[in-house]
């Protein structure tokens, strides 16, 4: 869906190049993270997608067709954008703030009514209770859901991210997150996804592109990253918690086997293996029920899983 | 005094009348002329870093200078008369407008315009729909401003034979005739405070609702 074939961004007056030579290719459907350490050039490969920034060589193909031959600005109208600190228009309504693309692409009154109450209702506010309000009145967590809603406006098929929950408190930002998440299995949008925080990478992205001086280090699944870091650069940025982290990528129901634990605390399913682990540590049990019979896990078969992508 | 001042513009209606008309609409072409040239250009400087330190710069040093001395500067130049007084009193409305113009384009989020811009908003759509509506309540302010300094600038046009009430306060103090001083500096002075008073109402109207 969003090819990038040798790609090179020199600004001008800097040492090196800011993107060197990067292949990427991001498939249909996929969220792909871009992550690094400041000035990796995650953010720039980002924006020469919509073409906020130039290439200095190389294409970037977007749905089979070089983005360089199309018009930036009606290309950035078919591409949604969410950035860290969301940008709405302080002085349009939410209706407003939601409705800038379609008005752009002309669409009637109606639609636009129709399709902002529809988003609004996606990222779970109540359109009546929002319609009308500033961005002002808002708080973080639901700024950042306005900010989606609009990137979602016209239904684009590529959605940009820049760090989009960035600027939000851990606990909301687990919910936009999660929310997030639970949009993206219905629309199944291709998301360019920037962070630099590899939880958020972990849990987000299908796969995980780990940039350094503008090169791409490794692109590969979460689980792939975690297991068998590329070398040792990997292996830092990913952090000593790894084979923790690996765990927050599987359920407690894939370890589990038939039976109970007598005296032991029951857990939901779906909770991942790492807060399972963590509940076991926490109480000092060997093993953890699953609610509705879902069978038992206990301590010894979080090692059996060694070695496997998860 | 106030009653002898009062009687003589009870007497004389036309001539008080012509002179407040004059000095009302000498003030508001100076001030409509300042808009339009200073607005446009403020927001064109924002853009342009290099030429934006050399004209906010002329224009603070603008803002200083005495409004008599630019009036009487335009004599040489331009005459007396009604078009040397218009061009001194828009020379004054000037530098408020522009800076505030300038600074009010620079204030606007750099966040909010990357979003315009990324979500396919041509220059001139960002600058019409998004620039301007935030930078409203800031240029309204250096356009209250510069009201007031053309307004109280005015009254110094009689010296250039610019007319307004200025003529009845030359006169005044040229015939040592306090009252007829009176005639015009009071109408002068709650033009002024009239104007303000209007202009901040202006101002706070102006004001998208999402802001502030």
């Amino acid at each position: 869906m969003i090819h990038l074939k040798t790609l090179v961004k020199r600004f001008p007056g800097a040492p090196r190049a800011a993107i060197d030579h990067l292949d990427l290719e991001v498939n249909a459907g996929e969220v792909c993270v871009l992550i690094g350490p400041s000035g990796c050039g995650k953010t720039t490969t980002m924006r020469m997608v919509n073409r906020l920034i130039e290439p200095t060589s190389g294409t970037i193909e977007v749905n089979g067709r070089d983005v360089t031959h199309i018009d930036p600005v009606e290309l950035r109208r078919g591409i949604g954008y969410v950035i860290q600190q969301v940008g709405l228009f302080p002085h349009m309504t939410i209706a407003g703030n939601i409705a800038t693309v379609p008005r752009l692409l002309g669409w009637d009154d109606a639609r636009t009514a129709q399709r902002i109450d529809e988003l609004l209702r996606l990222v779970g506010m109540e359109p009546d209770a929002f319609r009308d309000r500033y961005p002002r009145e808002l708080s973080g967590g639901q700024r950042q859901r306005i900010g989606v809603a609009r990137a979602l406006a016209a239904d684009p098929p590529v959605l940009l991210m820049d760090e989009p929950f960035g600027a939000i408190d851990p606990i909301n930002r687990t919910r936009v997150q999660d929310e997030f998440l639970k949009i993206q299995r219905q629309l199944r949008k291709t998301v360019v996804f920037v962070t630099h925080d590899i939880d958020e990478a972990i849990k987000m992205g299908d796969r995980i592109a780990l940039l350094r001086d503008g090169h791409l280090v490794q692109h590969a699944t979460p689980a792939q990253m975690l297991a068998q870091p590329a070398n040792r650069f990997v292996e830092d940025f990913v952090g000593a918690d790894r084979a923790l982290k690996r765990l927050s990528l599987i359920a407690c129901i894939s370890l589990a086997n038939p039976g109970t634990a007598v005296g032991a605390p029951e857990v939901a399913a779906d909770t991942s293996a790492r807060d399972g682990l963590a509940v076991m540590l926490g109480s000092g049990a060997r093993a953890l029920n699953l609610a509705g019979g879902g069978g038992v896990v206990r301590l010894e078969d979080f090692f059996g899983r060694r070695g496997e992508g998860g | 005094m106030l009653v002898s001042a009062w009687r003589y513009i009870v007497e004389h209606p036309d001539r008080f009348g012509a002179a407040l008309w004059r000095h009302v609409s000498l003030s508001a072409a100076a001030l409509l002329i300042a808009a339009m040239v200073a607005i446009p250009l403020g927001i064109w400087l924002a853009h342009r870093r290099r030429y934006a330190l050399v004209a906010i710069n002329a224009a603070n040093v603008g803002r200083t200078l005495p409004s008599l001395a630019v009036l009487a500067l335009m004599m040489p130049l331009l005459g007396t008369g009604f078009v040397p007084a218009l061009f001194a009193l828009t020379l004054l409305g000037l530098p408020p407008i522009l800076i505030n113009t300038y600074a009010a384009v620079r204030q606007v989020d750099a966040d909010v315009i990357d979003a315009a811009r990324g979500m396919g908003m041509q220059q001139r759509e960002i600058t019409r729909r998004i620039v301007v509506p935030l930078a409203v309540p800031v240029i309204a302010a250096g356009v209250r401003i510069a009201a007031i300094q053309v307004i109280s600038g005015a009254v110094l046009a009689a010296y250039i034979g610019g007319g307004g009430l200025g003529d009845f306060i030359t006169a005044g103090i040229a015939m040592m005739q306090v009252s007829l001083l009176l005639v015009g500096a009071i109408p002068a002075t709650l033009l002024a405070i009239g104007t303000d008073f209007v202009f901040g109402r202006l101002q706070r109207v102006l004001t998208p609702r999402g802001l502030g």
